[in-house]
C-alpha cells in the first residue's frame, strides 16, 4: 500500500527517484510526520516533490492511496514502529543494489503495518468514518476512480491530511506542458557561442605570469573579459490563421525562449503568413505595435541569429506579389519575397522552424522558402538541428548581397 | 535503537510568522541534515526565513548572496593571486605560505566554523545553470579540498543550508534529488493579519481591514503585470500610517498606490481606473467567496 503512492506518483510523471523515496523513509523513522497524517502528507511533500507544479499530482495521487486512512498514532506505538524496523521484507521491481539498500532500512513492513494501525485505529476510534469515491477523475485506471470525495459521518474537528489533498488548492499550478519546455529548453541551451568580449574582468594568471616575467619582475597585471555568451536572436514568428493549430507546441517554444537567460539579447516580432514592410512586436499585431522591417535591418547588424517561425504555406500571390498582404488594412508595396531574401542575405545566419511535418512541406511557398532558409521541423530534434545550424560550423555562406 | 529526536528543534519566532507546515520541513531538513530549498512568490518571506532560523536556534548565519556572475568555487574559497604577487613584488608579506592567500567563502566558512552554523545561499536560479551543479559533492560530504595547500576542510558540524529560488531557471535534478523543498505560498487574509501585526501591532482593526481587502483585491486584477507582495503590503501600511491617511480615504480609494505597484503601466491603469469613477471594494464579501469569512 505505502508503495504505491511511490508508484503512482511515478506513474503520473512526477519524477520520484529512490533517492527521494529513501530520504523520506529516513524521516519517517526519525519520526518526523509528528504521529498525523497531515504531519505524513507534509513530510512526504517535502521530500518526494521538487515542483509546485507537482503538487496537484501528489494531492490526486494521495487522496487515492490514503483513502479510508486516518485518526492519529498514539505515542506508544513509536515503540512498536522501531520493532518493525528490524522485519526485512523483500521487494519486486528492484535492483539488488536497490533492494539492499532498503533491507537495510526495511521500511516498507514498517509503513504497512503503520498504516494499518492507522487505520484500525481510526476505525476504532472515529467509527469507521470512510471516505466515499464517486469521482472517476482518475486519468489512470488500476485502482479506482479519483477520490473527489464525500465525507459520510462526523467532519473531524483538526484540519486532516486527506482534507488538504482533497482540496487540490496547487491545481493552479500544475503545467503539465512545463515537460515539454524543458526539453526545449535543453535544446535551446546550445544557442551558446561563447567570446571573451566586454569589460576586462578576469584575471588572465598564466599571461599575468608570463609578462611579470619578462618584466624582469614587474608585475604585469594581464586581465581578460570572462566568457560570455555572445548569441543574440532575432525572432520571427507567424500568427493567426494557418498557424492555430500549432498554438500548443509554439508557445512552448515561445515559453522556452523567453525563459532563456543565457542569450546576450532576444527580440521577438510577429507577422501573419508573410513578413512585409512592417513586423510587430505583440502578436495582437495592432498598428502601434508596428516596427517597419527595414529599421530592424538597419538597427541589428549581421551577427543577430534569426530564427523565423511559420508552417511557410500561403497563398502564392502573398509570397510573390506586390501589395500581396492578405489583411487588406495593411499594404505593402513590395514583395513578402523580397524582404525575405532580404533578410537571407543580410543576417549571417538564419533558419525556418516549421510546426507542420515536413510530410506537407511541398506547397509552392513552403518550396521557395526553403530554397532561402534551411527548414527544420518543429521538435526537440529539429530544433536542436536548427540551433547546430545556427552556431555551428558554417554548411554554407550566403553573407554576399 | 532508540529514538534519534534529538535535534533542536525551529520553532519559529517572535518576528516571523511561519505556517506550520514550513516549521515542519525546516525540521525536517535539520534533521536529515538536508539543504532545504525554499521556493515562493517574490516577498513572500524567503530570504529573511534563514536568519530566524538562525535566531531561534541561537546560530550564527552566514550568507551568499548569488548572481549571475557567482561561481561554485568562489563559496569554497578564493585564492588571492594579485595580492600575492603584489606582496613578493613589494617583500610586504610571507609569500611562501600560500595559505595566507587563501580566503575561505561563505560555504568554506561554514564548513571551517567551530560551531554549527545557518548557511542561507540566497536566488540560486540567478547564477549559471551549472551552478548548483558544481556544488553537489560539497553539499552532500560537507568537504572539499583547497587544490593549492592540498588542505582538506571538513565540516565539524553539517550547517544547516538553506537555499532559495524564484524560479528564473529549473533547477538540475540531480540537485533537486537532494533536497527537501517546500513552496512558500502566498499568505491567505488570516495568515497576513498576524504578519501585518508583526510589523505594525497598533494598526487600527477596521484600517488593516480595509487595506487588506484593497490588497487582496488588487491582486485578483487579471490585468496588472506585477502582484503586490507581502513586503510591498507592509511598506503600504507604513506609509499610510505615517501620512495618517484617514479610513474613509482608504475605503473609497487607493492612497499612495506606488508603494504596491512598481510599474508604471499598472499604476497607470489604477489611477485611470480611479479617475474614471471605477468602484473599490468595500467588504470582504464583494471579493468573492474565496474571501468569505
Amino acid at each position: 500500500m505505502f508503495l504505491e503512492l511511490f508508484y503512482g506518483l511515478r506513474e503520473e510523471g512526477v519524477p520520484v527517484g529512490i533517492q527521494e523515496w529513501m530520504t523520506f523513509l529516513e524521516a519517517l523513522e526519525k519520526g518526523l510526520h509528528g504521529s498525523s497524517l497531515l504531519g505524513f502528507y507534509q513530510l512526504g511533500r517535502a521530500c518526494l516533490i521538487k515542483s509546485e507544479t507537482y503538487f496537484d499530482a501528489y494531492d490526486r495521487v494521495f487522496a487515492r492511496v490514503f483513502r479510508g486512512v486516518e485518526g492519529s498514532l498514539g505515542g506508544e506505538l513509536v515503540e512498536k514502529v522501531l520493532d518493525w524496523l528490524r522485519n526485512p521484507k523483500n521487494f519486486p521491481n528492484l535492483t539488488p543494489e536497490q533492494l539492499a539498500r532498503l533491507e537495510r532500512l526495511s521500511h516498507d513492513e514498517l509503513m504497512r503495518r503503520f498504516l494499518e494501525t492507522l487505520e484500525k485505529q481510526s476505525e476504532r476510534h472515529d467509527g469507521g468514518d470512510k471516505w466515499i469515491g464517486t469521482g472517476g477523475r482518475s486519468p489512470f485506471g488500476h485502482s479506482g476512480q479519483h477520490p473527489t470525495g464525500i465525507r459520510v459521518g462526523g467532519p473531524p474537528r483538526s484540519r486532516s491530511a486527506m482534507k488538504v489533498a482533497e482540496e487540490r488548492r496547487f491545481q493552479d499550478y500544475r503545467t503539465d506542458v512545463s515537460l515539454d519546455v524543458r526539453q526545449i529548453r535543453v535544446a535551446l541551451r546550445r544557442l551558446r557561442h561563447l567570446t571573451r568580449t566586454g569589460e576586462a574582468t578576469e584575471l588572465d594568471l598564466d599571461r599575468t605570469v608570463d609578462e611579470t616575467c619578462r618584466n624582469a619582475g614587474e608585475i604585469e597585471l594581464i586581465f581578460r573579459p570572462p566568457r560570455r555568451n555572445d548569441v543574440r536572436l532575432l525572432l520571427f514568428m507567424d500568427v493567426g490563421g494557418t498557424m492555430d493549430p500549432y498554438f500548443e507546441p509554439v508557445s512552448q517554444l515561445l515559453t522556452a525562449l523567453h525563459e532563456e537567460r543565457g542569450l546576450r539579447a532576444f527580440e521577438a516580432y510577429y507577422f501573419h503568413n508573410c513578413i512585409y514592410d512592417h513586423v510587430y512586436t505583440r502578436a495582437r499585431m495592432w498598428r502601434s505595435d508596428a516596427v517597419p522591417t527595414g529599421d530592424l535591418l538597419r538597427r541589428l547588424d549581421s551577427r543577430w541569429k534569426v530564427l523565423i517561425v511559420g508552417d511557410a504555406s500561403m497563398h502564392p500571390a502573398e509570397l510573390l506579389e506586390p501589395f500581396g498582404n492578405i489583411d487588406p488594412r495593411r499594404v505593402s508595396a513590395t514583395p513578402g519575397l523580397v524582404w525575405l531574401k532580404r533578410i537571407a542575405a543580410y543576417f549571417d545566419r538564419s533558419v525556418w522552424v516549421n510546426p507542420e511535418k515536413p510530410a506537407y512541406w511541398d506547397a509552392d511557398t513552403c518550396r521557395i522558402i526553403r530554397k532561402l532558409f534551411p527548414m527544420f521541423y518543429l521538435s526537440v530534434d529539429g530544433l536542436t538541428e536548427a540551433v547546430q545550424c545556427l552556431v555551428g560550423a558554417r554548411v554554407a555562406t550566403s553573407s554576399t548581397q | 535503537m532508540s529514538r534519534e529526536n534529538g535535534f533542536k528543534r525551529f520553532q519559529g519566532t517572535a518576528g516571523y510568522i511561519a505556517s506550520p507546515a514550513l516549521v515542519d520541513a525546516v525540521n525536517c531538513a535539520i534533521a536529515l541534515e538536508r539543504p532545504l530549498l525554499i521556493k515562493g512568490e517574490p516577498g513572500t518571506g524567503k530570504t529573511v526565513l534563514a536568519r530566524h532560523v538562525a535566531e531561534g536556534l541561537g546560530l550564527k548565519m552566514l550568507s551568499w548572496h548569488i548572481k549571475s556572475t557567482s561561481k561554485a568555487a568562489e563559496g569554497l574559497y578564493v585564492y588571492d593571486t594579485v595580492q600575492r604577487l603584489n606582496d613578493s613584488r613589494f617583500g610586504t608579506g610571507d609569500v611562501s605560505d600560500i595559505r595566507r592567500y587563501i580566503k575561505l567563502g561563505p560555504l568554506g566558512q561554514a564548513f571551517a566554523s567551530p560551531e554549527r552554523v545557518v548557511l542561507l545561499i540566497d536566488e540560486i536560479d540567478k547564477a549559471d545553470l551549472e551552478f548548483p551543479n558544481d556544488l553537489l559533492r560539497e553539499l552532500d560530504e560537507m568537504r572539499f579540498t583547497i587544490v593549492e595547500t592540498g588542505e582538506e576542510i571538513v565540516a565539524r558540524h553539517r550547517p544547516i543550508v538553506i537555499i532559495t529560488s524564484n524560479n528564473e531557471k529549473e533547477l538540475p535534478d540531480a540537485f533537486l534529488r537532494r533536497c527537501i523543498f517546500y513552496y512558500i505560498e502566498f499568505p491567505d487574509p488570516a495568515l497576513m493579519r498576524r504578519i501585518v501585526a508583526v510589523h505594525h501591532p497598533h494598526l487600527d482593526a477596521k484600517l488593516l481591514d480595509q487595506v487588506l481587502i484593497k490588497f487582496y483585491w488588487l491582486r485578483e486584477q487579471p490585468e496588472l503585470r506585477k502582484k503586490p507582495s507581502t513586503s510591498e503590503l507592509i511598506d503600504w501600511i507604513a506609509a499610510l500610517v505615517r501620512a495618517g491617511v484617514s479610513l474613509d480615504k482608504v475605503e473609497e480609494h487607493i492612497p499612495f498606490v506606488g508603494a504596491l505597484l512598481k510599474k508604471e503601466q499598472d499604476v497607470d491603469a489604477l489611477l485611470r481606473y480611479d479617475a474614471a469613477g471605477g468602484r473599490f471594494p468595500k467588504s470582504w464579501a464583494e471579493l468573492g467567496p474565496r474571501y468569505h469569512q
